[in-house]
């Protein structure tokens, strides 16, 4: 009986805290469409007021870079003039 | 987020340098498989046990003495619900699938805390869960919030940020039922005497007879130690027992200035493991009554989830046969 029955989809589920801020991970769930994705991830997630929009997206829509080459995705050590301090200017010039 | 898994082996010591650099693992990391195991057997017990742990509980919804006790009870018992999907979520990022633990669990396969296999014959007794069973339940979850696996700690941060209100509703009914009448006092009295112990050996078996304590603690799953962990719950909870004038049920409660380094700390009698392997191994009051309820309502929800998937594949039908 139990064996018989096939996984329902799983999203992954964003909740926006308030207008002016970003939709943030979450969690995931499971649900057989998009309709009861998001019933299921208002119960399970917001259930005292923490948001007030939802996204949700199918987990295997998400491509994910390869956790192996972060060096070679993110290094940015070898361009220090992107940052504000590599640039001199006298202390009394006051806060820029 | 994708399920797959890295399949890269990574060498221990590798491991063990980013774990003793207060690194977080997360889910398409590296990981030796032995972490992975012992997580996805911890996230899943833990997740069982919040599922299981809405039957004894439920029980009493519909017997809650107010309309108030109603409310905070439904409430309690949907958050022991989401506390489940969180952790099952957590440990589906290991690559275990939904279905998978689910089986596990009804077939009797999987393990939960065994502190639900034991019987709430009175009103009290929901006081009393509260009040010790996620009492206990806070102090093992806190320190698992820094756990070293990301989804997990970030699933316990959700989870104890909601279960406090859980520890108060229980002492609030206790303290109520202290400050009553002279049979209610009675009651809470006794629901303590029940779940005293079992809730003291929720910590699981003594340092020294505990496996898999010592890899636990080296790749920072666990922080502290069960016997750690016992004590403080035991220094929390006398003098709370003692502020309502109840009684914990142990002739050898002393305060013993030796413990806790010197600050100080309760000694406890001796504990029954006799009684905890014998529950653990499945011969408790409410082992069978426990999975036999989650059959029941796993093969009477069968037409729901049946009936989900064909509106489902309905609507998709015909959104396809529209474009």
């Amino acid at each position: 009986m139990v064996s018989e029955e096939k996984e329902t989809i799983l999203w992954e589920v964003f909740i926006q805290p308030k207008n002016g801020l970003s939709h943030r991970h979450c969690g995931s769930i499971h649900a057989p469409d998009r309709e009861m994705a998001i019933l299921s991830a208002r119960n399970v997630y917001s259930r005292r007021g923490e948001g007030q929009s939802i996204w949700v997206v199918r987990s295997i829509d998400i491509v994910s870079s390869d956790p192996d080459e972060k060096e070679e995705t993110f290094s940015s050590d070898d361009k220090i003039y992107r940052h504000p301090t590599f640039y001199d200017v006298p202390d009394d010039v006051g806060h820029m | 987020m994708a399920r797959k898994q890295n399949e890269k082996i990574v060498s221990l010591e590798e491991f063990q340098e980013k774990i003793d650099r207060d690194e977080k693992i997360e889910p398409k990391d590296s990981m030796p498989e032995a972490y992975r195991k012992t997580l996805i057997r911890q996230i899943g017990q833990h997740a069982h046990s919040e599922v299981v742990g809405m039957l004894p509980e439920g029980n009493w919804i519909t017997r809650a003495p107010t309309l108030r006790r109603k409310l905070s009870l439904l409430a309690k018992v949907q958050d022991e619900a989401g506390h489940g999907l969180y952790l099952y979520c957590a440990a589906e990022t290991l690559g275990k699938s939904r279905m998978e633990m689910n089986q596990e669990l009804l077939s009797g396969k999987a393990k939960y805390s065994s502190i639900f296999n034991y019987p709430t014959p009175t009103w009290a007794d929901i006081g009393a869960i509260g009040w010790l069973v996620d009492g206990a339940a806070i102090m093992n979850q806190i320190p698992l919030c820094r756990c070293s696996y990301g989804p997990y700690a970030r699933a316990m941060i959700r989870i104890c940020k909601e279960e406090s209100f859980h520890q108060r509703q229980g002492y609030e009914i206790m303290l109520t039922l202290a400050k009553g009448t002279k049979a209610q006092k009675e009651m809470a009295q006794r629901a303590l005497n029940r779940w005293w112990w079992p809730s003291v050996m929720m910590f699981g078996p003594s340092d020294a007879d505990s496996p898999n304590t010592e890899n636990s603690v080296k790749w920072k799953i666990k922080r502290y130690t069960n016997d750690e962990l016992r004590q403080k719950f035991v220094d929390a909870i006398v003098p709370q027992a003692e502020k309502i004038g109840l009684t914990v049920p142990d002739k050898d409660l002393k305060w013993d200035k030796k413990r806790n380094n010197g600050q100080g700390g309760y000694a406890y009698g001796e504990i029954n493991w006799d009684e905890f392997w014998r529950v653990v191994r499945g011969d408790g009051p409410m082992n069978n009554e426990r999975i036999s309820a989650k059959q029941k309502a796993w093969n009477e929800g069968s037409w729901v989830r049946a009936a989900a998937h064909a509106h489902a594949l309905k609507k998709q039908t015909a959104l396809q046969a529209a474009e």
